[in-house]
């Protein structure tokens, strides 16, 4: 029983057969989301040692709504290092036998260390400057969603990259599908090694050639907690680096503007921006909780047979 | 004592330039012959036949965690560690609580050791006071006292005025500076060495730049005030070229290289697991065969372990959590022979003189102003002899370790070749 710790290691496969099995846990045009009961008796623990609200509660929404129970704890990791070690914490959580744990921490690879010591899955929700796994395939599910194509697909990630583990979840993730990648942001915040880390990924300190013929724009919070300097003049990010509505002019006609949220107005987006047609940011935030349910479903193994809608494959890969 | 005679091992004494199938004769502490059908009267006889004898190896860089941290080493526990690792002489970093900064500490830690080692031990003192790199320590009266160089190890002179002073302090001693070249700024919050895989990782990075920045500024100082200077652990490709220029300026420059650096490259860590995290960190391969070849052609001047203890509560964190360092002391001999010896880059002459030779002569240890001469099997010298053999084989099982602390990478590691006797003062302290 695998958890999950992040896209690198997923084969195109078992991706295509989470984004297809999101898709069956989509509610219909003008529906609410239905109810599965597919993991009854199953117990989730969210723990997140870092603030959350929007991933903490779609992992909540997502594991009720297959009818398992599901638990939040919110540690600061700053009260939990006083105190009790991050073994200790989990190894007790762990005594309790919950079915996963999902976690978030500000450590760099902290699931991937507990996962070799503990014998209960865990799902990744966010390590450090790592990776953040179900965000790039919720933001897979979104750009599938909107008509567009993984493979071949032009896709620009802009901002700090070398503090985002949404950047590098997303470039696992789209490489192995064929999706040529630009990232963008000042050099102190795109190490060149960048270029190293899959196939089709080019860098550019360029935002006018990141977003050139972009099929797909993804905005990324610039993350001052992340960022232990100023790497790039203060007050000059927004004008080198902040997404406006003249940029889209240079991007395919439909492209489509993402953001893992929370978004900062005027920092690394503008207001028109963020609330045009363009904009995928709230269906990447709905898309969150049925991509949470396939992953749930597919770690904790689901499995008593109820389909919940007859949904068919769409992503291209089968269950 | 009884006189110890090791019989028909193949000698090895680059010092001297002997090497040949002969005895070893130790009797009184010192070593009285070498040669063909040695007796003496009443004499212990330790049969080496097919096992190289060579002078007692020295490891110029451990750390014993004493006084202050005894829950991960003590002065005797990493004594042991030492004898089981075919060393007979260790010199112990002053990074303990307090700092080994006075004459006072050093006299503490040489005399706990001679009450409680099994293996000499040569204090390290510091350059500064506290190593908190502003007023110089008390190097003279360290010196008195036994120490036999001075660094401030984990904690690099960043200022480079006072670098200068200390080198120009010990220069009047007669002591070697050895110093921890990595500019804090440049590291500043680094966990591992700065590349595609801490990018990879989501780790923030070390760059290689960051030791090499300081090994060109000491070099710098070390020509302008003439003092004897030495590189701890280099670990990276420019570090190796610069010394080798320093070198060839006729400077008094020599270097030091730990057999992780030059066995592993960041590409072997297994991620996020804190035994492969020390400082310098384990670089790019292109590292990695630079260390190799700066041993091979002699920048690099001697092999030492960075012993670096660390109890297991404080490894078993979130890899940025955990403390920098590994052992060594038991697995260096296996280690150089796997990757200097056995694929033929040095031959056994060589692999020798970067255990003995070269660390007595960095330290002043093979002509000392008192006591007999290390690194040597020449008459007079010491007893201190390590037994090794280059074919057995062998699994470091790290919780069998003298050591009190657990933190190896190289736990299961299958050795062709290592120690097999350590004798210290023409005693057997450890045998296989």
């Amino acid at each position: 029983m695998a958890g999950l710790l992040g896209t690198e290691h997923l084969t195109r496969a078992e991706i295509g057969a989470i984004l297809d099995r999101a898709r069956d846990f989509q509610p219909g045009p003008g529906q609410s989301f239905k109810r599965f009961d597919l993991l009854r008796g199953r117990t989730v623990v969210n723990l997140f040692f870092e603030a959350s609200t929007r991933t903490r509660t779609s992992f909540e929404i997502a594991a009720k709504r297959l009818g398992a129970d599901a638990v939040s704890i919110t540690a600061q990791a700053s009260s939990v290092s006083k105190g009790e070690s991050l073994v200790d914490t989990l190894n007790t959580l762990g005594a309790m036998r919950p079915d996963a744990i999902i976690m978030r921490h500000a450590a760099s690879g902290a699931p991937h260390f507990l996962q070799r010591h503990l014998g209960i899955p865990i799902i990744n929700a966010g390590d450090g400057t790592h990776e953040h796994p179900t965000q790039a395939l919720l933001d897979a599910r979104t750009i599938l969603d909107r008509g567009k194509k993984l493979e071949g697909a032009r896709v620009a990630i802009i901002g700090d990259i070398a503090h985002s583990r949404v950047a590098r979840s997303n470039i696992y993730l789209l490489s192995k599908f064929g999706s040529q990648i630009v990232l963008c942001g000042p050099a102190a915040l795109l190490p060149r090694e960048l270029a190293h880390l899959a196939p089709g990924v080019t860098l550019t300190t360029s935002m006018d050639e990141a977003i050139r013929d972009a099929d797909v724009i993804m905005m990324l919070r610039v993350q001052l907690e992340r960022q232990h300097e100023a790497a790039f003049p203060a007050g000059e990010y927004y004008q080198f680096y902040g997404l406006r509505l003249e940029h889209l002019k240079l991007a395919k006609y439909d492209a489509i503007v993402m953001h893992p949220g929370p978004i900062n107005r005027g920092r690394e987006i503008s207001s028109e921006v963020a609330d045009s047609q363009r904009s995928a940011i709230l269906n990447q935030v709905e898309n969150g909780i049925s991509v949470r349910m396939a992953v749930l479903e597919r770690v904790l193994g689901g499995g008593n047979g109820v389909n919940p809608s007859g949904g068919e494959a769409h992503a291209g890969a089968s269950h | 004592m009884p006189a110890l005679i090791i019989k028909n091992g193949r000698v090895i004494d680059p010092a001297s330039g002997y090497d040949g199938v002969a005895d070893v004769w130790i009797e009184d502490g010192v070593v009285k012959g070498v040669g063909a059908g040695l007796t003496a009267h009443g004499a212990n006889v330790f049969d080496a036949t097919d096992l190289i004898v060579a002078p007692g190896f020295i490891d110029m860089h451990v750390h014993l965690r004493e006084p202050g941290f005894e829950h991960a080493e003590t002065i005797e526990s990493g004594s042991r560690a030492a004898a089981a690792g075919g060393f007979t002489s260790i010199c112990p970093m002053p990074n303990t609580s307090p700092v080994n900064d006075s004459a006072t500490v050093t006299s503490y830690i040489a005399e706990k050791a001679r009450r409680h080692a099994i293996v000499n031990v040569f204090p390290i003192g510091a350059i500064t006071k506290g190593s908190a790199g502003e007023e110089l320590a008390a190097i003279g009266s360290m010196k008195q006292a036994g120490a036999v160089a001075i660094s401030d190890d984990g904690r690099p002179v960043m200022n480079a005025r006072v670098m200068r002073r200390a080198m120009e302090c010990a220069l009047s001693f007669g002591l070697p500076v050895i110093n921890h070249c990595e500019d804090l700024h440049l590291s500043a919050g680094g966990d591992m060495h700065e590349g595609l895989e801490s990018v990879r990782l989501g780790l923030r990075g070390i760059p290689g730049v960051s030791e090499e920045v300081m090994v060109a500024r000491d070099i710098l100082l070390a020509e302008l005030t003439g003092a004897r200077y030495h590189v701890a652990h280099i670990s990276s490709r420019h570090s190796v070229e610069m010394v080798a220029f320093a070198k060839a300026r006729g400077l008094s420059v020599t270097a030091e290289a730990t057999p992780h650096h030059f066995t592993l490259a960041d590409t072997d860590m297994l991620p996020y697991d804190s035994n492969y995290k020390m400082k310098p960190p384990l670089r790019s391969i292109s590292d990695v065969e630079m260390v190799i070849e700066g041993v091979v052609n002699g920048a690099i001047d001697a092999i030492a372990t960075d012993h670096a203890p660390h109890a297991g509560s404080e490894k078993m964190q979130e890899f940025e959590q955990c403390p920098f360092g590994i052992l060594g002391l038991e697995t260096a001999i296996g280690l150089t022979l796997e990757r200097l010896f056995h694929n033929g880059r040095i031959a056994l002459p060589h692999f020798v003189r970067l255990f003995t030779a070269n660390p007595a002569r960095i330290l002043n240890l093979h002509r000392p102003d008192s006591g007999p001469a290390r690194g040597t099997l020449a008459q007079g010298a010491a007893g201190d002899v390590t037994i090794f053999s280059t074919g057995r084989e062998w699994i470091y099982d790290v919780n069998k370790s003298f050591s009190k602390s657990r933190n190896s990478p190289f736990h299961g590691n299958k050795f062709r070749g290592g120690p097999v006797a350590t004798v210290v003062g023409g005693e057997i302290v450890w045998q296989a």
